[in-house]
Parts: structure tokens; sequence; C-alpha cells
């Protein structure tokens, strides 16, 4: 948390180095109306949104991160970052639009778009700004630009992204070389439903020289996120293993080397498990460089 | 349990059937099954590897070396799953079976007085939970299931004074009904758990360890020889449940009997599997279209062949989309679909209904 502060300062610091602007409208965002792609397509906001209300845990801290967080009035239950968030209990997967009117937002920001919502909310005349699970850290760079310019801190949105880009660069220079082939199994749960190198996450580490044994099957399988046979992982014996389950399931090194069969992967005999935040694993948000930067010291431990 | 002419549990005597015969063919195609289950898998390995693993653990010791790890990828986690996957496809199909005879119902499963509702309930709370450990999950599940069809019991006999099977079934539905919203409610409150409580929904023995077999054991062989020995009672309530008073059968304990044992056979069946769907419908019926309707044929040949469709099935999940699984209920549907009909289609003019 001291990290991200310490970042949060810098990014402040190095707001002139902006980016080139790739968001409609909103080269000066101080002209209303603004026209922002979302994946729910254009979103006009006609006027500075004053009660946002954040139905996604990630745009929450894509917000507070851009200096939009005074605007936001309401968020979901599991935006519990950064603390102090104005959280209440409605829940972005089961929605009432009467429950989300009552709190009288002028922007919404939704992860998840069932069916009929926008539809619904379209009527209440309240613009929705859909940003769903990015593919790619392009893509998370988009939402931040496309929030920036909807809320009026388009320049806080292109700060934020150079700080990512360049705190993700120095996490990668500074990071060990691995060698060649270096394998690992990314755990998100103890039934071995993994991630594939073409994930959000299986890119993060292949920034790191590291491969997915999940790529066996095809980077597009199952969305790149396949359920994996045991008897695979022990076959393909990665080189290391990230536990993105301790936090839901209490997975830990000692309890997968108790595996029955699993004390015959190398990764066990050398102690190369380690424990991944996984609050933070499941989002592409700001804090994607704590998780970036915890993987490159595990490697350090590994390999340097 | 051999075959011939015997005296039927003073029920007077039904008619003698051949049992030896399909007995044998069932066990046979399960001993391939099993075979072919244990050779294959999405590891590579050779037929000479797993061979020389298996007759080490029997005491063999044939020439060659294997290493640590394919030791360990036949031993601790391709053969537990294929034998749990047998121990569940057993218990699934027998208690399909036994419910089907019980209530003179085709459309009988053992998840119809409310088991999996109640077990899903358990798995979901157990899941969801905010210290989800993974040894709580099937204590939880075994427990839903057994509460929510003891439930649907109580339920049935005091709702019409009389535990009569269209009571008992309705009560059923009505439990089901109720436990089942509890648990789509609470998974819906819990979104970051959906994919584990789906996992669970659609069964799976993916993590399958010798720990699960011998959880389970204990409660599928009481289930089986309590089941198995109703197997002429079942028989004798085929002809209606007058008829069978005035043979002197009492309907009602026969039923609460039965009940109760493949209600703690199932439930111990779900709670490593998870909601593993259709085996139960499919392999009694499948069973009565080939061979007999005589339940002193169909519950142990269902038996025995439940156990080969589930492994034959979970091998599918295994190989299908290798090095990834796909879920154990989504492959029975599918295999089992088609080859049901195709049973139906070729068996039509055979006697063999209920």
């Amino acid at each position: 948390m001291r990290t991200l502060r310490v970042a949060l300062a810098t990014a402040v610091a190095t707001v002139g180095l902006a980016l080139a602007p790739s968001v409609g409208g909103a080269a000066t965002h101080a002209a209303w109306p603004v026209t922002v792609r979302a994946a729910n397509g254009a979103v006009t906001i006609t006027q500075r949104p004053t009660r946002i209300m954040s139905l996604s845990a990630t745009a929450t801290e894509m917000l507070y991160a851009i200096g939009a967080g005074s605007q936001v009035t309401a968020v979901d239950k599991y935006s519990n970052y950064p603390p102090g968030t104005p959280r209440t209990s409605l829940n972005g997967y089961a929605l009432s639009v009467e429950a989300v009117a009552r709190y009288r937002p002028d922007l919404i920001i939704v992860a998840y778009d069932p069916p009929s919502l926008a539809a619904q909310l379209a009527t209440l005349h309240i613009p929705v700004i859909y940003d769903p699970a990015a593919p790619s850290l392009a893509v998370a760079y988009h939402q931040y630009l496309g929030l920036g310019a909807a809320t009026g801190h388009l320049a806080g949105a292109r700060a934020e992204v150079a700080r990512l880009r360049a705190r993700v660069a120095a996490i990668v220079r500074g990071a060990p070389h691995v060698p060649v082939g270096t394998t690992y199994y990314y755990e998100l749960d103890p039934t071995y439903y993994s991630v594939t190198s073409a994930t959000f996450m299986g890119q993060l580490l292949s920034l790191l020289g590291l491969r997915s044994i999940a790529d066996a099957g095809g980077t597009h399988v199952n969305g790149g996120y396949p359920q994996l046979t045991a008897e695979f992982i022990l076959q393909a014996n990665p080189s290391i293993i990230l536990l993105a389950d301790h936090g839901c399931c209490q997975a830990t090194p000692s309890s997968v080397a108790a595996r029955p069969g699993w004390s015959a992967l190398s990764a066990v005999a050398a102690r190369r498990i380690y424990i991944l935040p996984d609050s933070i694993a499941s989002r592409w948000g700001p804090r994607i460089t704590i998780l970036l930067q915890a993987v490159a010291t595990d490697l350090r431990r590994a390999f340097g | 349990m051999g075959p011939g002419p015997r005296q039927g549990d003073g029920a007077g005597p039904p008619p003698p059937v051949a049992v030896a015969r399909p007995v044998l063919v069932a066990l046979a195609v399960l001993v391939v099954v099993t075979v072919v289950a244990t050779a294959i898998g999405p590891a590579d390995l050779s037929l000479g590897t797993v061979v020389r693993v298996v007759a080490d653990h029997v005491g063999l010791h044939l020439p060659g070396r294997v290493s640590a790890i394919d030791q360990a990828i036949v031993w601790q986690i391709r053969l537990p799953r294929v034998i749990l996957g047998g121990l569940v496809g057993a218990m699934l199909a027998l208690g399909g079976a036994s419910y089907q005879g019980v209530f003179r119902n085709p459309l009988a499963d053992p998840y119809l007085l409310g088991v999996a509702a109640g077990a899903g309930l358990g798995a979901t709370i157990a899941i969801v939970s905010a210290s989800r450990a993974t040894y709580l999950l099937p204590i939880a599940a075994f427990a839903g299931g057994v509460v929510a069809v003891s439930l649907t019991y109580l339920v049935g006999v005091r709702a019409s004074g009389y535990a009569t099977s269209a009571s008992i079934i309705l009560a059923g539905v009505a439990v089901a009904a109720v436990f089942t919203a509890l648990q789509t409610n609470i998974q819906q409150q819990h979104a970051a758990d959906l994919q584990p409580v789906y996992s669970w929904i659609l069964g799976s023995l993916s993590v399958a360890t010798w720990s699960d077999v011998r959880l389970i054991v204990p409660y599928v062989a009481v289930s089986t020889v309590v089941l198995l020995g109703h197997r002429r009672l079942l028989d004798v309530l085929r002809v209606g449940e007058e008829e069978a008073t005035s043979l002197g059968v009492d309907p009602r304990r026969v039923r609460l009997t039965v009940v109760a044992a493949a209600t703690l056979g199932t439930a111990a069946a779900v709670s490593v599997s998870g909601l593993v769907g259709f085996v139960g419908i499919i392999v009694p019926h499948a069973v009565r279209l080939t061979t007999n309707a005589s339940y002193r044929v169909v519950l142990p040949v269902s038996l025995i062949s439940g156990a080969s469709f589930l492994i034959l099935a979970d091998l599918g999940a295994r190989m299908l989309d290798a090095p990834a699984e796909i879920p154990l209920g989504v492959v029975t549907a599918f295999i089992g679909g088609p080859f049901f009909i195709f049973v139906l289609r070729s068996r039509r003019s055979r006697q063999g209904t209920l």
C-alpha cells in the first residue's frame, strides 16, 4: 500500500507526460458534452458527472486513481479499494434498476451488462459505461482514458496510464532473467481452473518471460480459463506454481505439497510455490503493478 | 445371488428370471472399461508405464523404471478418479432404479426427493462462506442432501396423513423448489463464487483422491446391500400397492427403507462428485430395455453398468478437450441422450417398461 502511495505521488509529478489523446471529443475536458467509446458503443455524457455510481470494483479503483473519487457517490459491495469508498449493498451481478435509481446517479459504470440493464437505465436517461474485464493492458489503458474523459479527469487518466506503463516497464527491467522455457501453473481455484498466456494475467506474466502450462491446449480454449486435469498438471511439471486461491480457498504451498501425487512435482521439491493476492489478481486496475512486482520478487527468490 | 427359482420373502414366489448372464456380461464390460480408462488420459503415458505402476502397487515388480511423476499420475490421480467415478455411477444408477421401483414412476431418479437441491444448497453455503475450506464441502453437501430428503418425507407423511407415493413425490417437488431457491439466491449474492458453484452443480471428478474413495465406500456399501436386498420386494410392488399389501408386503415400510438407503448412498456420492445428472435415469432404463424388467436383474445390472457408464463419461470429460476438462454432467447428458434414444429405438418392440 505504501508503494502505491509513492507511485501515486510519482504519477502526480508526471502529469506532463500525457499520452496522445485516443478518446473522442475531449482534448480539453471542460467541454461538455463528451462522447466516449466503451464496450456498449458510444456513450454521451452531457455534463460533468457529480453522482457517479460504480458497480465494478476495478472501475472504482480506476476512478479514484485518476482523481475522480470525490465525484463517486455510490459503489457496489465488491468495491473494497481504496479504503473509504461509499460502499452499498448493491451487487453488480444481480441488479434492480429501481435500487440503482434510488441513488440518483448521473453516470453508471458496470463491468457486467445483463441483457436489459442498459436499456432500462437508458429510459432513466442515465448514461452507462460498460467496461468489462480487460483482455489486455492496452484495453485497460483505454478504459482509463474513457473514464477520464467521461468524468473530466482526462489529464489524470493519462498520467495514471503513463505511471502504469513506466512502472510495468521498470518491474520487467528489474526482474531476474528466468531460464528459457520457464513455465507456470496459475491456480484460480482448487479444482484446477487456470489461465493461458492469452489472458490478461497470462500477458502480464509473459512480460516476465513466463509461459503457462495451460497453453498446451491452445491459448483460447475456454476463453483462456480452462479447467486443467490434475494428471496434465503433473505431467507438465511446471517450473513454478502461482496460487491465486489463497484468499478464497486457503490454498497454501503446504496444502499443495500435501495433495496426493503432487510431491513429485519439481516446483514442490524446490519450494517454488507462491501465494498471490487474489483480491488484486482478478482486477485490471491500478494495483496490477503490485501483483506484477510480487511475481517478480518470487522469481528472484526462485531463480535469482 | 445366483439365478434360479427361490422363495420370495414370504410374498409368494415371483417367477424365476435369469440373472447370472446379464450380470456376467455387465461385469465383463466394467472390467474392459476400467482397464481402458486407466490406460488412457491427458498425460500421454505408455501402456507399459501404466501396467508397471499398477503391478508395483499390487506387489508385482516388473522390470523397467518409472519416474516419480508418472507413478503419481497413474496411482494418485488417474486410478482414484476411475474408481471414484465407478462408485458414484454405480450408486446413482442403483439409487435411480430403486426409486423408479418404489415410486413406480419411470421418471424417478435419485434426485427426486430433493437430495440434489439439498446437497446443492449445502455445497453453495460451504463454497461462499468466508472461511472456505475444501474439506467442508463434501460434509455440507451430504448434510444438505440428507436434511432435504428427511424434510420431504416428513412433509409428505404429514400432508396426507398417510405416506402415499404421490404425496411424497409432491412434497419432494416443494422441498426441492425451496432449497433450490435458497441456493440460487445465495449464489447470486456471491457473484465472485459463481464459477466453483456452477462447477459443482455440473458435477466433476477433477479432484478425486483415494480419501474421497474411502469417504464414500462405507455409505455406498451399506446402501447397496440394503437396496439389493429389496430387489424381490420391488418386484412384488410392481403389481401395485394394494396387490402387494394383499401379498403381505407393507409398501410404506419398503418405501421408507429404500428411500433411506438410496438417500444415504446418493448424498455420499454427490458430496464428492457434485450433481452428475442423467445416470440415475438412463442406466436403469437402458438395462430394462436390454435385459429384463425384473428388479432382480435391473438392480444388480444397473449397479454394475452405472459404474461403467460414469467411468466412460469421465474418460470423455478428461480427454475430449484435453488438457482442459469438460463438466461431467455435460458429458453424461451428451453421450447418454443419443445412446438412450438408440436403445429405445432398437428395442421398442420388446417388452421392457416398468
